[in-house]
């Protein structure tokens, strides 16, 4: 059913986007998820309007969109900052320092989980979030900005690279591709990297990562020999 | 193994059934069936609060655990009995017998209620909780909870009828469920996540549902209430009647629960063949145009000289209406309009005491438009019809597919919605809608819409075997069925083409009125052209058949067909007619309300059968109250052609049946009806049987429809559920769930007229025009659609015109 | 005898830029598809059962099995879903294999594909690892331009898609079903079972869910041969696998050794304990496995070793805690995570982990009686195999474990609770 066009902050180009979305997949709804993140890639945040523009591209009712936005917490119900800075929290990196760090960046921004240290979307305003494992345990304690990752973190450490993004700065992560900001992390995340190939070539592979790779190599050790000629079984009876 | 199966020789398991132990009983139980159900037949409740037999297994609350063993072998963990289906050698041990399962009962039985307030004494559902019951019956004695409770700011009211009250939820999702899977209105969810997790609706977005209310009925514990109920009596309190829903023709069960002559609140009852376990929230909620302030409780007679009615004596009015009646008939005759909302026995003492006191077959029960050719489909069709030869709640079910001719089934018997649903989701039944715009029906049966023109109805059926075989394919299997709307009766054509189509698939009809009385006022001839039993009023052998069932004269029955409902109001305009007695009628659902107020005004004498004061009685020369539906016994026929009877809820109240006024006022016309009571009114219509279906002449060709002209388009309107009907006065939470009042039109003809959606539109006749906001939809081109009889939009009232009239469109206000 | 560390799939984690298709095929990459696409995929099939493999995602279910389990010839589309939610603390395997060879799992996806027939295919991604996405988006570019996916793959006449699907945060979700219902675009509850994913799984059709490290080994399997395979590891629990060493230990990081390694041999691999403090507590698999202790280091580490010593082999995720870490706090702290990814489903989880919680954090703070101790229990047990999926099981083993192998420290804290109490009553 078409209803009552209104003024939205979804341009042509986000209704495109929503709908190649929703082609990348056998059945439309399963584009929802992706499709949370284009609204966050344009308003830094799961709006209202968000939810509508979700459920009027899948047909779907405001509720069954709400239903999902507000079960993922990576879909944020208040408008973000420029940046979003999550400390994971979770018990091996708060072992090793995490707690800290969260705590001496809250101290620091003044602010509380999921707040915003200046005003949202404008340069130098963070949004700051304790988070639950980030699967990088071996590099802990890590923070995220705008996930990626800034590995083996202290409290000092941590306070300096906030301090950075809140004077404009970008601190390469120590894994992954040089930072840009929430919503353009969102855009990606939607599934849109249109010219930014180079973001590829961001390191990845911290030495932590290679450790057992580099043990063996050095000692000689290694899987046993692949054999030449390696058969199939022959095609089992049916049954 | 628990259980050494002695005895297993002597328990037979039929085909498709299988063998299991619960609790050391062996037990036979069909395939398929879920364990909590099994046990439940053998007379052992298992806590549950997820579950529903009506919803499909959800497993998500764990208070049903018990103990399982397969092949030997225990099962490691406790399983849910309402997910878990039987199966041969399965050994099962319910909390009568396990401690394990007792102890994972009682154990989530106490998470339940750690975040629950337990405020029970002053919330509704107290004393009839099954949180409350079952908290009692297999939880703790004491809490070991000391923390803190999650709490939320109480109560949200998710829409204006059904309030929520988040703390009270146990989040057994029964609500959500229900509406995404029986009602097809995903409007309220599941929110947030884990601990945080609550039932709510979108913002701005409230629960727009038909069906809400059934949510609040089968919530286990206070969470969902309705505002209509919420703190107005105890469930210990109430006095429980079993009744008949009296507004559409499905007929469903409802439990009505009163209070010192009051009814408090309306249940859905438990009826597998007709409702299951559901109703609609106009069939819940609306029930206080009973108790409305302006109720007629006394006779009414218009004084000679001041001109207004007073009151007065049962006997003044009766002598005064038999005396006027008397005249009247004896001038030029007296016409009779009962209504569509009569039970089977009253309809039968209108029928036959137009036969016998005013000795006329000048009767017609459609107050609504009508057509000859409808009449003539009825009467050598529909009449003849029942539960055992013709369509069925549980044939819709079965059939591969269903064409809904003219018949919006959600707004006009949301019941056979529901069916229609269930059989789509199912996939065994595939729905076609004649119609003029995808609406949330058609969505909601996974439908297909085929759009005609309105009026254009007929050519397209009669079209279907050249542009949509496919639909004439699936309509030649066996079980297929066509559905047939009330409004089937402003399409010249409709009826014959719907009988040629049946006749060419085999497909069985089913004609589907939108009010409660119409199907029972047919079969007992309150109408033009039958005696009771569809015996054509033409026929001599069955007129003397009743005639000698009746005990009245030989030849007496007047022969030859009446006039309809036009016909009547239309003699009466022309000096034809002299009086008018009419039952609930409200003049502005007629096709042609203009020529109504003319006839009611011209009419040398009037007596108006009444529960409140309408355009009827203002012109009433007497008004005689009677007793509405829950002050009454008797019966209705639904659609199916099933009988529908009910006691009286509200005993000794001192309103009277029509069929008991109309004895009486019979009996001071010298004429005996035997309708005291509706239970001798039934008896005596019993004893006249049925009589032989003759031949149908149904050959009314479709009209040819041009181009609707410059600034015109055709209308299309039907009536919604909720809406302006009499019966739903007093009910504001009700008609706050309507569905907003708008135009729909198609975009090209938006254009086409200068129309926004969301702007205005104006439409008008030369009776009248009505202006409104206007959207877009995908209905044919030159059409626009109006609710009938929704908020300001009054068609018939305002516009005089009906579903294919030509009317003039322009942009409205902006 | 095979080395200590068998590198197969950490191996080209070394090369540079080893995340492009030019160094994946350089390095013997896509070299197994075409072998397969010219085999049956009954023989695929065959030879995944044959190999022994288990899946990697925590609950060992073998492989071949669950492939087998696809009805063939059933007229519906056949779908295989990759769970690379990797969520559960400690777990921090797949990430890093999908950012340094996101290609060894693409030519997996394809080849299972393929025994499955399947053809379309979705890796489920958690959300909040953007590189690892941007490789795996890349990946699949290049796979597609390569002729590697989409129509006619090398000339097969097999057909495949793939997408790769970001997850929005959502731990629940690396439950197959409710990553599944994810997948659909709703809450990630899980679904009730059965049907199994394999009859009636995506869109309600046949669907294998399989974990990253299980497909990354398929093509080595194809080039190796079951029999390869079967040299490392133990009989039921064959293959490589890859230790996650994380904590207070000198050399955190990835160790790709045969299953059955202990404790013991990888600590000696990682340079021992950091700075020497005596190791007091670890997770064989992540936090959903029961804690072990000093007194387990020679556990053999695959399916049937850590079961047999009453933990669970889990996604080989070991978290190291050395003496300086409180038990109570640390078992505060995996109860609060649990509490917060519940899915809020089924009442023993949701409202579980939401009481527990509130009694940890009191014992922590030092409010706690020893009674605490018993309702601790109990209601871990009427957690345990109560709930509707196993989040529930595996938000009890660091309560149950932690109160098993460390009561006294829990009764500490209440005796502290009491000395306060006598003390304020004096």
């Amino acid at each position: 059913m078409t209803h009552a066009k209104e003024e939205t902050v979804f341009d042509q180009s986000t209704v495109d986007k929503a709908q190649a979305i929703i082609a990348r997949y056998p059945q439309s709804r399963s584009a929802l998820l992706p499709m949370l993140h284009l609204v966050q890639s344009v308003e830094g945040y799961v709006s209202q309007e968000g939810i509508r523009f979700c459920a009027g591209q899948l047909d779907l009712t405001e509720a069954e969109v709400s239903a999902v936005a507000t079960f993922y917490t990576m879909y944020k119900r208040r408008p973000c900052g420029e940046h979003l800075v999550s400390v994971c929290t979770n018990t091996l990196c708060a072992a090793l320092g995490g707690d800290d760090i969260y705590a001496t960046l809250k101290s620091h921004l003044g602010v509380g989980h999921e707040e915003t240290a200046g005003e949202p979307g404008t340069p130098g305003s963070i949004t700051l979030e304790h988070a639950e494992c980030l699967a990088a345990c071996d590099l802990g304690p890590v923070l995220q900005v705008n996930y990626e990752f800034y590995d083996n973190q202290t409290p000092d450490k941590a306070l300096q690279l906030v301090k950075a993004l809140q004077n404009g700065e970008r601190p390469a992560p120590t894994r992954g591709a040089p930072l840009t900001d929430f919503k353009q992390a969102e855009l990606q995340l939607a599934g849109f990297f249109e010219g930014r190939d180079a973001d590829l070539d961001g390191p990845s592979a911290a030495p932590e990562t290679l450790r057992g790779a580099k043990i063996a190599q050095e000692r000689g050790w290694d899987a046993p020999a692949v054999p030449s000629n390696v058969e199939f079984p022959p095609i089992p009876e049916k049954k | 193994m628990t259980i050494a199966p002695d005895k297993s020789t002597e328990l037979v398991v039929p085909e498709g059934h299988v063998k299991l132990v619960i609790d050391g009983v062996e037990v036979v139980a069909p395939k398929g069936e879920l364990l909590i159900r099994t046990a439940e037949r053998l007379g052992t409740v298992i806590p549950r609060f997820c579950d529903h037999p009506l919803l499909e297994p959800a497993g998500a609350c764990r208070q049903c655990l018990v103990e399982v063993e397969m092949g030997g072998r225990p099962m490691p963990k406790p399983q849910a009995s309402c997910t878990m289906t039987v199966a041969d050698g399965m050994v099962v041990k319910t909390q009568l017998t396990s401690p394990v399962a007792d102890k994972a009962q009682q154990g989530v039985m106490e998470l339940l209620l750690i975040n629950h307030p337990l405020d029970c004494p002053i919330c509704d559902k107290g004393g009839e909780c099954p949180l409350q019951n079952q908290a009692i019956a297999h939880g703790r004695a004491d809490s070991r909870f000391h923390e803190h409770k999650r709490t939320f700011p109480k109560p949200i009211n998710i829409s204006t009828q059904v309030l929520l009250d988040r703390e009270r939820c146990v989040l057994c999702q029964r609500c959500t469920r229900f509406s995404a899977q029986i009602a097809g209105d995903p409007f309220i969810e599941l929110l947030e996540r884990g601990a945080q997790q609550q039932i709510g609706v979108a913002a701005e977005k409230p629960f727009q549902s038909y069906f809400s209310g059934n949510t609040i009925q089968i919530c286990p514990v206070g969470a969902l209430t309705s505002a209509q109920y919420r703190f107005r009596a105890r469930p210990f309190d109430l006095v429980s009647t079993p009744s008949v829903c009296e507004h559409c023709s499905s007929g469903c069960a409802e439990r009505t629960d009163w209070r010192r002559g009051k009814v408090q609140r309306k249940l859905a009852g438990d009826d597998p063949q007709v409702n299951e376990e559901w109703i609609c929230d106009k069939g819940r909620f609306a029930f206080r145009y009973a108790t409305a302030d302006d109720r007629i409780t006394r006779p009414l007679v218009r004084d000679e000289e001041t001109g207004e009615l007073r009151e007065s004596s049962w006997t003044e009015a009766l002598q005064v209406a038999a005396a006027g009646l008397t005249a009247a008939r004896d001038a030029n005759g007296v016409g009779v309009l009962t209504g569509g909302r009569l039970t089977v026995e009253d309809a039968y003492a209108y029928s036959k005491f137009a036969r016998i006191a005013l000795r006329t077959n000048d009767i017609d029960f459609r107050a609504r438009p009508h057509s000859a050719e409808e009449l003539e489909f009825l009467s050598s069709t529909t009449v003849f019809t029942n539960p055992d030869n013709g369509v069925t709640f549980q044939g819709i079910e079965k059939a591969p597919a269903a064409l809904l001719v003219a018949f919006e089934p959600e707004e006009e018997a949301p019941i056979v919605f529901l069916r229609l649903r269930k059989a789509a989701r199912k996939g065994t039944t595939k729905v076609f809608h004649l119609g003029q715009f995808t609406t949330p029906a058609v969505e909601k049966t996974f439908g297909t819409l085929l759009a005609c023109v309105p009026g254009a109805e007929a050519s397209a059926l009669n079209a279907l075997p050249e542009h949509a075989s496919d639909v004439v394919e699936l309509l030649s299997k066996p079980g297929a069925v066509i559905l047939v709307g009330e409004r089937a009766a402003e399409i010249p054509g409709a009826f014959t083409a719907v009988a040629k189509l049946a006749e060419r698939t085999g497909a069985q009809v089913a004609w589907i009125p939108r009010r409660a009385g119409e199907r029972g006022a047919l079969a007992v001839g309150a109408v033009p052209n039958l005696l009771p039993g569809g015996r054509h009023v033409t026929n001599t052998a069955a007129r003397t058949e009743v005639e000698r069932t009746w005990g009245v004269e030989e030849g007496s029955l007047p022969a030859t067909p009446g006039r309809d409902t036009n016909g009547i109001l239309e003699a009466i305009v022309n000096g034809q007619l002299s009086g008018l007695v009419v039952g609930g009628v409200d003049p502005y659902d007629l096709p042609d309300p203009a020529l109504a107020e003319k006839a009611l005004s011209e009419a040398k004498f009037i007596v108006s059968l009444e529960l409140r004061p309408s355009a009827v009685t203002a012109k009433a020369n007497v008004v005689l109250p009677i007793a509405p539906a829950v002050e009454k016994s008797g019966s209705y026929l639904n659609w199916e052609g099933r009988r529908r009877e009910f006691g009286t809820t509200l005993e000794g109240t001192g309103a009277l049946p029509d069929c008991r006024v109309l004895d009486t006022l019979a009996v001071e016309m010298d004429a005996d009806l035997f309708t005291q009571t509706p239970a001798a009114s039934a008896a005596d219509l019993a004893r006249l049987g049925e009589g032989a279906p003759s031949g149908s002449s149904l050959n009314v060709a479709p009209p040819l429809t041009g181009p609707a002209g410059a600034g015109k388009a055709v209308l299309a309107t039907w009536h919604r559920l909720i809406g302006n009907g009499s019966l739903q006065v007093d009910e504001p939470y009700l008609a706050g769930t309507a569905r907003p009042v708008v135009a729909k039109v198609a975009e090209a003809t938006a254009q086409q007229f200068g129309l926004k959606s969301g702007g205005y539109v104006t439409v008008s006749t030369d009776r009248g025009a009505i202006t409104l906001p206007v959207e877009t939809d995908d209905l044919p081109e030159g059409v626009i659609w109006l609710p009938t009889n929704s908020g300001d939009v009054t068609v018939r009232a305002t516009l005089g015109a009906g579903h294919g009239s030509i009317v003039s469109v322009s942009g409205g206000k902006s | 005898m095979v080395d200590p560390l068998t590198p197969v799939l950490t191996k080209r984690w070394t090369e540079p830029r080893s995340w492009t298709i030019e160094t994946y095929e350089r390095t013997g990459g896509y070299t197994a598809l075409p072998k397969a696409l010219k085999a049956h995929p009954d023989q695929l099939i065959q030879q995944c059962k044959d190999s022994g493999l288990r899946g990697r995602g925590g609950a060992g279910f073998p492989t071949g099995m669950k492939w087998g389990f696809i009805p063939q010839g059933d007229g519906k589309p056949h779908y295989l879903v990759i769970n690379a939610d990797e969520g559960e603390p400690g777990t921090c395997k797949d990430i890093p294999l999908m950012m340094a060879d996101p290609h060894s799992l693409i030519e997996g996806v394809i080849i299972t594909s393929y025994a499955i027939r399947a053809n379309f295919a979705a890796i489920y991604v958690r959300g909040e690892v953007l590189h690892c996405i941007r490789r795996l988006n890349a990946a699949v570019r290049e796979a597609y331009a390569k002729g590697y996916l989409g129509k006619d793959i090398l000339g097969s006449g097999f057909d495949l898609d793939v997408v790769v699907h970001a997850g929005a945060g959502a731990y629940i979700c690396g439950e197959e079903t409710a990553l599944l219902d994810s997948l659909e675009g709703r809450r990630g509850q899980p679904r009730l079972k059965p049907p199994f994913p394999a009859t009636s799984g995506l869109y309600a059709s046949p669907t294998v869910v399989n974990n990253v490290e299980t497909i990354a080994s398929v093509p080595f399997i194809v080039n190796g041969g079951a029999d390869w395979f079967r040299e490392m590891g133990r009989d039921r629990s064959p293959g490589p696998k890859i230790f996650s060493l994380s904590g207070h230990v000198t050399n955190p990081g990835q160790y790709e050794a045969p299953m059955g390694t202990t404790l013991r041999q990888l600590l000696d691999l990682a340079g021992g304990m950091k700075d020497g403090i005596p190791l007091k507590f670890w997770t064989p698999g992540g936090s959903s496995t029961p804690l072990f202790t000093a007194d387990h280091l020679d556990v053999p580490l695959d399916f049937e070793g850590a079961a047999e010593a009453g933990s669970m082999l889990g996604t080989t995720a070991i978290q190291i805690f050395n003496e300086t870490v409180s038990v109570p706090w640390a078992v505060l702290k995996w109860t609060e995570f649990y509490k917060h990814e519940s899915c809020g489903k089924c009442t023993p989880c949701r409202e579980g982990t939401y009481w527990l919680v509130q009694i940890l954090q009191r014992m922590v703070r030092g409010e706690g009686t020893a009674s605490d101790i018993d309702t601790l229990l109990d209601v871990c047990d009427n957690i345990l195999g109560r709930s509707f999926c196993a989040l529930g099981d595996g938000a009890v083993s660091p309560i149950t474990s932690g109160i098993k192998y460390f009561k006294d420290e829990f009764l500490a804290l209440c005796d502290q609770n009491s000395k306060v109490l006598a003390g304020a009553n004096a």
